[in-house]
């Protein structure tokens, strides 16, 4: 845990830590599962994924290891309908490369971020097809990767809105004694 | 919690994205190989969802609802003004209608003209399509008790349906009007010029033999002719439709494709019956 002062041994503070850790993984779960759901929005469920994953990548790789990322590329594998696997490997490349950025995203402005995103996206999203391409030894369309790709790029300013703020609130409880 | 030294657990954390992604191969190999095991989690997942999602249908519903309506509720206040438009339209014609009413029965009374009595009709329901000597041909299902006669005419809610050409004691046999054999002197209703619907088995039956000068207008409406006396004038029929092909064909009113109830409609009227099929000797004097 980078620059994280360890808990006190008292019980409360040591489950509100492991909540405060817990919480990236368990909130981007229940997102997808409620993205998977009957939205009527298909591509919604990676697509709320990756926002999640990128974004504590950046700016809280405590709150969310390689470990975590493979049980929530895990859970989207099987709740959407691509061939499993795929989404595990790209969320953990799309993690790896957020935390060896991170030193240099976390300074920027919102926009560059967000710009740094849509990369994100497009690069998941290729990577994505080609895996899929690669396991099913066949080309499918382009258009839903395409899409899926704008409509992560899209939600990531209100995922990054709601997460920067649940970062301040856990940084204050953090750093309150 | 196991107490690990710092540098180990950093080598952990270093080590643990590669055990990850080689992990994912694995996952992934896994996956192509037994793609049964991928299937069986995915619906032990789906069966320890459902409930969550059962729960979570209503609200979903609810506010998908709330969003559908949203575009409705904008254009409300344009519906509102165009129904209140044609409301004052539909206002004017009843006026009209209703002038044209009085208007017709001074008239009448001054020429001291005859109606025609209504026609009387049965309802019959529709039990079969096809078969017989016809293609395109319906039986009826008719009541023991009720007189059908050959020559009497059948009508959908919306308008011609063909006609009767063969008479059992619980059953009928109606021509359609695309029946290829069928034939149906019709009016153009505007021009008033008569011209021929021709049945070809297909859903539009041709129009021909229209007088010189009468062509038929895209759109015209048409309406049997008493020509010949097989039919009674004014009955709803169809409409004119040029097809690409540049012949003039019908659109009917009536829905053959999918007739359930027709109306028998006797008009008394036998100029031209259709060939018996069976010979049978023809019922006289119970209409």
């Amino acid at each position: 845990m980078v620059g994280r002062p360890e808990p006190s041994p008292g019980l409360l503070r040591r489950l509100e830590a492991m909540a405060r850790a817990a919480l990236p993984t368990l909130g981007a779960g229940l997102s997808m599962v409620l993205a998977a759901g009957p939205t009527g929005v298909p591509a919604l469920a990676p697509a709320v994924t990756l926002p999640q994953v990128v974004f504590w990548s950046i700016f809280r790789p405590g709150a969310m290891p390689p470990v975590a990322v493979f049980l929530v590329g895990l859970l989207l594998d099987l709740l959407t309908l691509a061939p499993i696997g795929t989404g595990v490997m790209t969320l953990l490349v799309a993690h790896g490369l957020a935390v060896g950025w991170r030193r240099f995203l976390a300074r920027q402005s919102f926009l560059f971020v967000w710009l740094a995103f849509c990369g994100f996206a497009a690069g998941a999203a290729a990577l994505g097809y080609m895996l899929t391409a690669l396991m099913a030894f066949d080309l499918p369309a382009l258009a839903p990767a395409t899409y899926q790709a704008a409509l992560t790029a899209g939600l990531y300013p209100g995922f990054a809105y709601v997460l920067g703020k649940l970062h301040q609130m856990m940084v204050r409880a953090e750093e309150s004694p | 919690m196991i107490r690990l030294s710092i540098p180990l657990r950093q080598a952990l954390a270093r080590l643990s994205l590669p055990v990850m992604i080689a992990l994912a191969f694995g996952t992934m190999l896994l996956g192509k190989a037994d793609a049964l095991l991928a299937e069986r989690a995915r619906v032990a997942l789906a069966d320890l969802l459902a409930p969550f999602y059962a729960a979570f249908a209503e609200p979903t519903r609810a506010v998908r609802d709330l969003v559908l309506e949203v575009p409705e509720l904008l254009t409300l206040r344009e519906e509102n003004h165009r129904l209140r438009e044609e409301n004052e339209r539909l206002r004017r014609w009843q006026a009209a209608a209703l002038a044209l009413e009085t208007e017709n029965a001074m008239l009448r009374r001054q020429l001291s003209f005859l109606p025609e009595q209504a026609p009387a009709f049965h309802t019959a329901r529709v039990v079969a399509d096809g078969g017989g000597v016809y293609a395109r041909a319906v039986l009826i299902a008719v009541p023991p008790d009720v007189q059908i006669r050959r020559g009497q005419i059948a009508l959908d809610e919306r308008g011609f349906v063909g006609r009767v050409t063969e008479v059992g004691n619980r059953s009928a046999r109606i021509l359609l009007a695309t029946d290829m054999n069928s034939r149906i002197p019709v009016t153009l209703e505007s021009s008033r010029a008569r011209a021929m619907m021709v049945g070809t088995n297909g859903a539009r039956p041709r129009l021909q033999f229209w007088g010189e000068g009468a062509r038929p207008v895209e759109g015209e409406r048409l309406v049997t002719s008493a020509e010949g006396v097989a039919f009674p004038p004014n009955l709803p029929v169809g409409v004119v439709r040029w097809s690409e092909g540049g012949t003039a064909e019908v659109e009917l009113f009536a829905r053959l494709d999918r007739l359930d109830i027709v109306r028998l409609f006797d008009f008394g009227l036998g100029g031209i019956l259709p060939p018996e099929a069976v010979a049978r000797p023809e019922l006289r004097g119970r209409r």
